[in-house]
């Protein structure tokens, strides 16, 4: 299946859940990120029971100012 | 209003666009905007609407210029080293342009003060040029409480990114992360380095923001935040969505006072 993550084009071999592509993806400080799904904003408490789906996009937003994580 | 001619001059090719000409060039002397922090966003932001005859800025840093500054906050010279950068930066935009009045307030913001500071003047726009989450918290949290348009933006090491908030019409910066991260988690621009041209990218989107807003032109970037990767060279607009739990902006708001978030030790450095 293939999704879009922060713009760019990733094919999965199996659906994750939004935990998991964190992990995949070894997002930096993951306790801090923001997460859109499909342009609707993920409560960090469903991460791990939110499963990504073929042709979703995602975006991980980054904390930014004088100090990124 | 009547220009004078070297008014005229000035701002003609301002003038001669179809989307500002006379009247809009009018709307842009007679704004106000407040720029939060003369460092690497503020800077280049305050001197291009210094050039755009922004009729009132207002400066507000109590930081003092220090050498290892220069590399990117163009506003100030290697001749203005500890010299208080609100006021280095009157200086220099008053060399830019005579015509603007600049306020400045030698103080960090807080709780107690950032409210008084933006209705000093009642500042149409403001930038958030700070190096700080408790800073942009604290700026995002006055402007949805007092009701003014903002923009805020990072930088880090090659990348950035601005959104722009204006009242009723998209998210928040609270929407979109909802608390300060805690400090030691955070590497400072001291820390982590930061190339000097990112603050003058996105301090201009910043100040284009401005300009649009005043001249009640184009779209903004609200409901959208813009990031740039400069090694990649790729800027990017994400979609946001309305968060309608946002505890200052949302459905049930909770926060009805600011709040002071604890500072990061190295940049409580006072003088």
């Amino acid at each position: 299946m293939q999704i879009k993550v922060n713009g760019k084009d990733l094919v999965l071999e199996k659906e994750l859940s939004v935990k998991e592509l964190i992990d995949e993806q070894r997002i930096e400080a993951p306790e801090y990120v923001t997460v859109q799904l499909n342009e609707e904003f993920v409560d960090k408490n469903d991460f791990s029971s939110i499963i990504i789906k073929d042709g979703d996009s995602i975006e991980f937003l980054y904390f930014m100012g004088g100090g990124r994580i | 209003m009547k220009y004078s001619n070297e008014q005229l001059e000035r701002y003609s090719r301002h003038i001669i666009l179809k989307n500002v000409g006379v009247k809009g060039q009018e709307k842009l002397l007679g704004a106000k905007v407040l720029i939060v922090g003369t460092g690497g966003l503020g800077a280049p932001a305050a001197m291009y609407l210094a050039a755009a005859g922004i009729g009132t800025i207002g400066l507000v840093d109590f930081d003092r210029v220090e050498l290892s500054n220069l590399q990117r906050q163009i506003i100030h010279s290697t001749k203005d080293i500890g010299k208080p950068k609100a006021i280095s930066g009157q200086e220099t935009i008053h060399a830019i342009n005579p015509d603007v009045t600049v306020i400045t307030y030698q103080e960090w913001i807080n709780s107690q003060n950032i409210t008084d500071i933006i209705e000093d003047r009642n500042y149409d726009f403001i930038i958030d040029g700070t190096d700080n989450f408790p800073a942009k918290f604290l700026i995002n949290d006055a402007c949805v409480l007092t009701g003014k348009p903002f923009s805020h933006a990072g930088i880090i090491r090659f990348e950035g990114q601005t959104m722009t908030y204006v009242p009723g019409k998209g998210p928040c910066y609270r929407c979109v992360f909802k608390d300060p991260p805690p400090p030691e988690a955070v590497p400072s621009c001291k820390q982590a380095g930061v190339l000097g041209v990112m603050g003058g990218i996105i301090g201009t989107v910043q100040a284009t923001e401005a300009l649009k807003y005043v001249l009640g032109i184009g779209q903004l970037l609200n409901g959208y935040l813009l990031t740039f990767d400069a090694l990649e060279m790729n800027f990017r607009k994400v979609k946001l969505s309305q968060n309608r739990n946002c505890r200052i902006c949302g459905d049930n708001p909770t926060i009805r006072e600011l709040i002071d978030y604890e500072q990061q030790v190295c940049e409580l450095k006072q003088h």
